[in-house]
C-alpha cells in the first residue's frame, strides 16, 4: 500500500511540475504579446515561449564541466521542491506545518545553486550577472522577510494552507485587506524577484551580454527558461495565497497569479533600468519603509490592542 | 523518424534568435526591422546576446580579415542548427570595397552562407524576406549550410588559411636585426 501511495504522490509530483512549467511558459508569451502590443507591434503568438523551450531541447550544447551541469539542476530541483508545499487552489501535495519557511528558504536555494553553476563557465560576464543578481538578491529579501514576519505574526500559524483558510469568506477577509502596505511592498518585491525593469541589471542582454545566461546554449538555456517559468509561478502563486486569499479551484488560482504578473509586466513596459547599487538601496529603502510599517501595525493590533 | 525530423524542423522554422554581427553601414537597417514598423518579432525571430544561444548569425557589411577571423571565432562558438545570412552586396562579392586589400570578397568562401540578401543598402522589407525564406528551407529541411561546413571542413579551412596566414613576418631576419654590437 505504501508503495501505491508513493507512486500516487510521485505522479502527482510529476503533474504539479509540468503545470506550473506551462502556466509559467503561458505567461510569459502573453507577457511578450502584451509588450508587443504597448510598443504598437503586432507581436509573437502567445505559445511562442513553448516554441522556444521545443527549439531550445533540440538543439546541440555545450558543457563547461561537471559543475556547470550540477548547478543547474541545483538550481531547479529546489523550485520543484518548493512547489511540493505550495497550496495550488484546494490542493497541496505536501500538506506542512512550516510550509511558509520552508518555501521562502528553497527559493533562495535556487538561486544559490544557479549561482554555482553558471559560475562555473568561468565567463566574465555571468560571474557580474551573477553578483548583481545576488546583490540585488540581498536588497529585496529584507522587505520580503519584514512581509514575511508581519504575515507570521497576524496568522500566528506558518501553514500556508491555514493562511489560506484563514481568508476564506469574502474579499474582506483577504489579507490584501486587512494588511494593505505589506502587499504594495511584496509586489515591489515581485518585480524584483522576477528581474523585471527596473531591476533587470542581472539580465542585461545590451550592457554584460545577458549576464547569467551567456555560456548557457541549447539544452542548457532550455534549461534556464524551464527555470524562470517555475519561478515565475512559485513566486506569483506564494503572493496569491498570503495576500489574495487563495483560491477554490485552479483556474481562479492562476487568474489571481495573472493579475499580479499583469502590473509586474505593465511597470517592466515603462521602466527603464537602475543601477544596481541603485536598485538594492531602494529596496531597503521603500519596500522597507513598508515592510516595517505594517509590521509595527499588526504588532499594535494584535499584541497592545488586541483587536 | 522522418514525422519527428519534421515535427522538429516545424518548430526549429517558427523561433529563430538572431546574433548579428555588425561591422559595416547596414547595422542602420536593423532596429527598424526590430522595432514597432516592421515587428521581426511576429515571426519568432528575436536578437540574442551571445553565440551560445543564437540559431541566425546575420551579417551585415564588408568584412576585414580582421574581423572575418572574429566571425569565425563566432560561428565556431554557435551550437548546431545554426544558419547564416549574408546581407548587402558587400557579403557577395566584396561591394565598394572589391579592390580593397585587407578586405574578403566572397563570405560563403570561409563559412557556409544559407541566404544572400542582395542590395547596398537591402531594405527591411528584404531582410523580412529572406528571414521567411529561411524559415520555409528550415521547414522542408534544405537550409543544411553547418553541416556542408562539417563535411568540407578541409576546404574551408585553407580557404581561411589563404587569408588570415598570408602576411609574412615584417623582420626577415630577426637574429640578426636584434644582435647587440
Amino acid at each position: 500500500m505504501v508503495i501505491v501511495e508513493f507512486l500516487i504522490k510521485l505522479s502527482q509530483g510529476f503533474g504539479i511540475g509540468a503545470l506550473a512549467l506551462a502556466t509559467g511558459l503561458l505567461f510569459g508569451g502573453i507577457a511578450r504579446k502584451i509588450m508587443a502590443r504597448i510598443q504598437r507591434r503586432y507581436g509573437p503568438p502567445f505559445t511562442q515561449n513553448f516554441m522556444d523551450l521545443f527549439k531550445l531541447l533540440s538543439k546541440g550544447s555545450v558543457s563547461h564541466g561537471w559543475a556547470f551541469d550540477l548547478g543547474l539542476v541545483a538550481g531547479f530541483v529546489p523550485m520543484l521542491a518548493a512547489l511540493m508545499f505550495l497550496p495550488i487552489g484546494p490542493f497541496t501535495l505536501f500538506p506542512s506545518d512550516s510550509s511558509l519557511i520552508m518555501i521562502v528558504y528553497l527559493m533562495m536555494m535556487a538561486y544559490l545553486g544557479m549561482a554555482m553553476g553558471v559560475l562555473a563557465s568561468g565567463n566574465p560576464n555571468s560571474a557580474i550577472g551573477m553578483s548583481r543578481a545576488l546583490m540585488l538578491m540581498a536588497g529585496y529579501e529584507v522587505p520580503f522577510a519584514a512581509v514575511i514576519f508581519s504575515i507570521y505574526f497576524f496568522s500566528k500559524t506558518g501553514y500556508l494552507t491555514q493562511i489560506v483558510a484563514m481568508q476564506s469568506g469574502g474579499f474582506m477577509n483577504w489579507n490584501i485587506v486587512k494588511m494593505p502596505l505589506g502587499f504594495l511592498a511584496v509586489e515591489i518585491v515581485l518585480q524584483g524577484m522576477l528581474g523585471e525593469k527596473p531591476f533587470d541589471q542581472a539580465i542585461a542582454p545590451a550592457e554584460i551580454a545577458s549576464g547569467p545566461m551567456v555560456e548557457l546554449g541549447g539544452k542548457y538555456l532550455g534549461f534556464g527558461m524551464i527555470q524562470h517559468s517555475v519561478a515565475l509561478f512559485l513566486e506569483t502563486g506564494i503572493i496569491v495565497d498570503l495576500f489574495l486569499g487563495g483560491a477554490p479551484n485552479f483556474w481562479i488560482f492562476i487568474a489571481k497569479q495573472f493579475v499580479l504578473y499583469f502590473v509586474v509586466v505593465l511597470v517592466d513596459a515603462i521602466l527603464p533600468r537602475l543601477r544596481v547599487h541603485e536598485a538594492t538601496s531602494f529596496f531597503w529603502k521603500l519596500p522597507l519603509f513598508l515592510g516595517i510599517l505594517q509590521a509595527v501595525i499588526v504588532i499594535i493590533q494584535g499584541g497592545v490592542l488586541n483587536v | 523518424m522522418s514525422e519527428w525530423t519534421e515535427i522538429v524542423d516545424y518548430f526549429r522554422g517558427r523561433s529563430m534568435w538572431m546574433l548579428h554581427y555588425c561591422t559595416g553601414c547596414g547595422a542602420i537597417e536593423l532596429p527598424p526591422t526590430m522595432t514597432s514598423r516592421w515587428d521581426m518579432e511576429r515571426f519568432g525571430i528575436t536578437p540574442m546576446a551571445t553565440p551560445r544561444q543564437a540559431d541566425i548569425l546575420l551579417i551585415t557589411g564588408y568584412l576585414a580579415i580582421k574581423t572575418l577571423k572574429r566571425v569565425i571565432y563566432t560561428y565556431e562558438q554557435m551550437q548546431p542548427p545554426k544558419w547564416v545570412l549574408g546581407f548587402g552586396s558587400c557579403t557577395i562579392n566584396g561591394g565598394i570595397y572589391w579592390d580593397s586589400y585587407n578586405v574578403i570578397e566572397r563570405l560563403d568562401k570561409y563559412i557556409p552562407v544559407d541566404i544572400y540578401i542582395a542590395g547596398c543598402m537591402p531594405r527591411p522589407e528584404a531582410i523580412l524576406d529572406s528571414f521567411v525564406k529561411l524559415k520555409e528551407m528550415v521547414q522542408n529541411g534544405e537550409a543544411k549550410g553547418y553541416e556542408k561546413y562539417v563535411k568540407n571542413y578541409e576546404w574551408y579551412k585553407a580557404n581561411q588559411d589563404k587569408v588570415l596566414k598570408r602576411t609574412k613576418p615584417v623582420l626577415e631576419r630577426i637574429e640578426k636585426v636584434t644582435k647587440i654590437g
